[in-house]
């Protein structure tokens, strides 16, 4: 199956003779061998699955460390202490505000549409009358439809959260830029974190940190933090050598030199680790549901759960428009530049927006003293039409024809496709298993990867969770597999033509600020509950990297290139296959490397439809304290995701190189 | 005159480990061979005299360590062997504290691709110099407005630099370099980046300024016309060392190396050449009639040249002072680019 997906991408090998080399040739060999054996029933019982008693307790030792650190050493008492100090403060604070809970500075609830006021005000200082349109309309429908509540819920966390994560995350990628160690150390710990799966944010959270917004609120910072890093590097790196030599040349001392010269100098990409930290605090926060944070994330579990589809529905609108306004707004930004006033121009002029803002905030405060409407709008009063949407997405769903439709495919899916290959997977040998996934990562991505991979996927064996994580992998590779079939072909289709290259290209950005938890409802909308429903959801979310690199991998194509190609009178497909596939291929196999995390990614989430694999396990734990376990598991989807993601970074590095466009 | 900068055995060497590397490397070791052990020699043994109010202009192609050699004037660059003194100071022992205060009060500089913080509005990247030396507000907005306006950019004080052209945007390069009245002036080839028009029209900005001014400067080009335009004496640099460092008349007539002669081969020398330098000792009695000046280039003396009939002219200076005799012959040789 490993070497299915390779097989995409074998072009790019071309006139290279790895074919030969004797190393995977062995490595391949003994795969065959094993499985051969397997087959006739000779191989040694302990090639085939790992005995019980080889496995070492490693949830147990975890427990016991972590007792040790957390009891014995104290750390739960500084946790809580943070928990209960500061953060439960803060976020009592905009709780307060936002949504009305009774604790200091019991001001609230803000009316809402004091909020829509203001934020209306902000869109269109940031980007015009239409971001000005989108804030105060989503706004709008969010206290029409009768969530505003719970949308305040939930940002009342986030308004708490991305601020400290940003903060956090500035601070480290200082450190990060300024010494090397630092950095040293947080790189292989930033590319872990990057592949936890989110349950094992969770867990650790609620032990250290209480169940509910508090728990809620350091899951959501940590796992925002890595990007703000990152971008933080990367801003102060590419801050220009003259600026600097110039700030230096007018005599700055060392703090001045960061606060004055690299900070300011670094601002588009802090900025941008400001747009991520907001969008990853939002997708984390929905998340959170998992642990009983009250909210978005947690109506629609709910909703979801008693299968109202209709409210469902509206809950992922919220969602979604919460998701697009933060992101562009945020993305409207990073290129806003300063712009100079003309002398002499009178102080209101000069922050006529910010004013314009604090009006419409008080007298929208104001009135809604008067006007109940103003503050809140009720279950009764509000429009929406849950049921209604229920009733017409059932019969809609009942339709004969639709019916026939998706029944079959539920049918041809399962039958036929997902559950041999599931079996088949399973009856491989791990022995055999890990020879093949090390042989396909020493094809790809070279001896290195290899190593990491024979590395990974034995810790995997030896955690005792070999059958869960293959069919993890499994639900993975049949879904990547899928909307490769989908999203490569639509990519090239699109970028044929440069107005559609766009228009797809700003439907998959915007798809993918969308929350993960969003693309269930539509799985199960039309699947019901099942292994369809759960490949389905990790279809539709990975399509789209894989969509949107093939479109920029092809449009990075030197025109040059391709008029050359045009005049040496290559045809439309020639040119594709020999031209322009093979130079977009890197750019690709990013797309194609974020796919994968993104299913592994979704498949946790999607035991919540209920699969049988790492994520059902993950999920279980929540609900009580096996933080071992609960590590153990997380851990194992971390090292198979990273598995990939080496050896095709690896890859696309080494091709990049070799193709000059680095 | 006093010296400013005094540059002796200057070595700036990159590589692992340079400072080793040079204490144990042989004498007379080439740029190449350097090369071929693994470092980079980016300056080469310079030793080099600029005197106050004077304008030296350190020329050569990209590579050749011009940027460098004037980055470790200003200790932009720590040097790896050698010795540079500023005002009689040796800088490398200099602690940062007082390095700090050496950049607040005595230098300048200006960069090619300008250097301007994004974020700051021409009035703010102005006195950015002076914010950092912690200088009051009322004081810091007045002396940056006095530069804005000796550069010529009133009136844009609250723009942002990408609102202005690249020429504007080096005028504000320059204003703030001057902001702190530095004694002494860097400038990174500092019209590179411009379009040739507006780079002769800042040529003659610079000019103008320098009158004003009378600073010590050190300035880099890799344009040799720039360089003789602007230049008391020149520096040539190749690989790291310097080849030349004469003034322009020199440098023309007799030019050191090989390089330097390659160089000088496309430069009509009547234009650089001036009459007092081909002017000899007066021998015996000076010869009769009218003076040829001797600020002025053989090119501007080229009509009296040719009519001239004398052998021998005087040569005499602004004030009317005889200051030698010129071979009319030679002259004549030189405008016509014989050799």
């Amino acid at each position: 199956m490993a070497l299915s997906s390779a097989g995409e991408m074998d072009l790019s090998h071309e006139g290279e003779s790895k074919g030969r080399d004797p190393v995977l040739l062995s490595i391949l060999g003994l795969a065959v061998v094993f499985i051969l054996a397997h087959a006739i029933g000779v191989l040694p019982s302990w090639l085939v699955r790992l005995p019980e008693s080889w496995i070492p307790p490693t949830a147990e030792v975890l427990d016991v460390v972590f007792a040790f650190v957390q009891n014995d050493l104290g750390l739960i008492h500084l946790t809580r202490f943070i928990a209960e100090g500061p953060l439960e403060f803060m976020l009592d604070a905009t709780a307060n505000l936002l949504y009305g809970k009774r604790r200091w500075p019991n001001l609230g609830p803000i009316p809402w549409t004091a909020i829509a006021a203001a934020g209306t005000v902000l869109g269109y200082y940031l980007g015009g009358w239409r971001l000005a349109a989108l804030a105060g309309g989503t706004f709008l429908w969010t206290a029409l439809i009768g969530q505003w509540d719970i949308a305040m819920q939930t940002m009342s966390v986030l308004v708490v959260a991305a601020p400290v994560a940003f903060v956090i995350g500035l601070l480290l990628g200082i450190a990060a830029w300024k010494y090397t160690w630092v950095d040293v150390v947080i790189k292989p710990v930033l590319s872990i974190l990057q592949t936890l799966p989110f349950f094992t944010y969770l867990l650790p959270a609620v032990i250290f940190f209480k169940v509910g917004p508090t728990a809620g609120a350091v899951a959501t910072i940590i796992y925002a933090i890595p990007p703000m890093i990152l971008m933080t590097t990367l801003g102060l790196k590419k801050v220009s050598p003259e600026v600097v030599e110039a700030g230096k040349m007018s005599g700055s001392s060392r703090f001045q030199m960061l606060t004055q010269v690299y900070l300011p100098s670094a601002r588009t990409e802090i900025l941008v680790g400001v747009n991520q930290v907001i969008m990853l605090c939002l997708a984390m926060v929905v998340l959170t549901a998992f642990i009983g944070m009250p909210g978005l994330g947690a109506k629609l579990l709910a909703m979801m759960g008693s299968f109202k589809l209709g409210r469902s529905f509206e809950i992922g609108v919220t969602i979604v428009l919460f998701a697009i306004m933060l992101d562009r707004l945020s993305k409207a930004w990073v290129v806003k530049q300063p712009e100079h006033h003309e002398k002499g121009t009178p102080w209101w002029k000069e922050h006529a927006f910010l004013l314009a803002g604090l009006a419409g905030f008080v007298v929208f405060y104001i009135l809604a003293q008067f006007i109940d409407v103003f503050t809140e709008i009720g279950r009764r009063q509000s429009f929406s039409k849950g049921k209604e949407i229920d009733t017409a997405i059932k019969g809609f769903l009942a339709l004969d024809g639709v019916r026939a439709v998706t029944e079959w495919l539920r049918w041809f899916l399962n039958v036929k496709v997902l559950i041999p290959f599931r079996n088949s997977l399973l009856w491989i040998p791990t022995s055999a298993f890990i020879l093949l996934i090390v042989g396909f990562s020493y094809w790809l991505g070279g001896r290195k990867s290899a190593i990491y991979a024979a590395i990974f996927f034995t810790i995997v064996a030896l955690s005792g969770w070999w059958d869960r994580s293959v069919i993890t992998l499994y639900t993975v590779i049949s879904a990547v597999i899928i909307s490769m079939l989908i999203g490569i072909p639509m990519g090239i289709v699109a970028a044929r033509n440069e107005v559609w290259a766009k228009r797809i290209l700003l439907a998959c950005d915007t798809a993918q600020t969308f929350p993960s938890f969003i693309y269930l409802i539509p799985a199960i909308m039309l699947f019901g509950v099942n292994d369809v429903a759960v490949v389905f959801a990790i279809v539709i979310f990975t399509t789209v990297p894989l969509t949107r690199y093939t479109i920029e991998g092809l449009r990075t194509v030197p025109l040059e290139i391709t008029e050359a190609a045009d005049m040496a009178g290559a045809t439309r497909r020639q040119k594709l296959w020999s031209v322009q596939l093979p130079i977009a291929l890197p750019t690709m196999a990013v797309g194609f490397n974020q796919a994968i995390m993104f299913a592994f990614f979704m498949v946790i989430i999607a035991a919540f439809i209920g699969t049988q694999d790492l994520g059902q396990e993950l999920q279980r734990t929540l609900a009580g304290t096996e933080l071992g376990k609960n590590i153990v598991l997380g851990m194992n989807v971390a090292l198979m995701a990273l598995t990939f993601d080496l050896t095709i970074m690896a890859w696309a590095e080494k091709r990049k190189k070799s193709l000059g466009l680095d | 005159m006093d010296t400013v900068i005094k540059a002796r055995n200057v070595w700036k060497i990159f590589g692992a480990d340079p400072v080793n590397y040079l204490k144990s490397m042989p004498e007379g070791r080439t740029f190449d061979e350097i090369r071929a052990d693994g470092y980079i020699a980016g300056v080469k043994d310079v030793s080099l005299e600029v005197s106050r109010g004077e304008m030296l202009v350190i020329m050569g192609l990209s590579g050749s360590g011009k940027s460098t050699l004037v980055r470790c004037f200003s200790r932009l660059h720590d040097i790896t062997g050698g010795t540079i003194e500023v005002e009689g100071q040796d800088i490398m022992s200099l602690k940062e504290k007082d390095l700090i205060e050496l950049r607040r009060n005595k230098m300048g500089m200006v960069f090619q691709s300008f250097g301007l913080l994004p974020h700051r509005t021409v009035l703010d990247n102005v006195a950015f110099p002076l914010e950092m030396r912690g200088q009051d507000k009322h004081d810091r907005r007045k002396r940056a407005l006095e530069v804005i306006n000796l550069v010529g950019l009133e009136g844009r004080e609250e723009y942002f630099p990408r609102e202005l052209s690249g020429g504007q945007q080096q005028r504000v390069g320059i204003a703030r370099s001057l902001a702190i009245e530095p004694d002494i002036w860097f400038l990174d080839e500092p019209f590179s980046a411009l379009d040739p028009l507006i780079r002769r029209e800042m040529q003659d900005e610079f000019l103008r300024l320098q009158d004003l001014l009378g600073k010590t400067i050190v300035f880099i080009t890799h344009d040799f016309d720039e360089a003789l335009r602007l230049a008391d004496r020149i520096a040539i640099m190749k690989d790291g060392a310097v080849e030349q460092c004469d003034t322009p008349d020199q440098i023309v007539l007799h030019p050191a190396t090989e390089y330097v002669a390659k160089f000088t081969e496309e430069i009509e020398k009547s234009r650089v050449v001036h009459a007092r330098v081909l002017a000899n000792p007066v021998n015996g009695s000076a010869p009769e009639g009218e003076a040829v000046r001797a600020g002025h280039t053989i090119l501007q003396l080229a009509r009296q040249l040719v009519n001239d009939t004398r052998e021998e002219l005087p040569v005499a200076d602004k004030n009317g002072n005889l200051i030698g005799v010129m071979n009319r012959q030679e002259a004549l040789d030189v405008l016509l680019g014989a050799n």
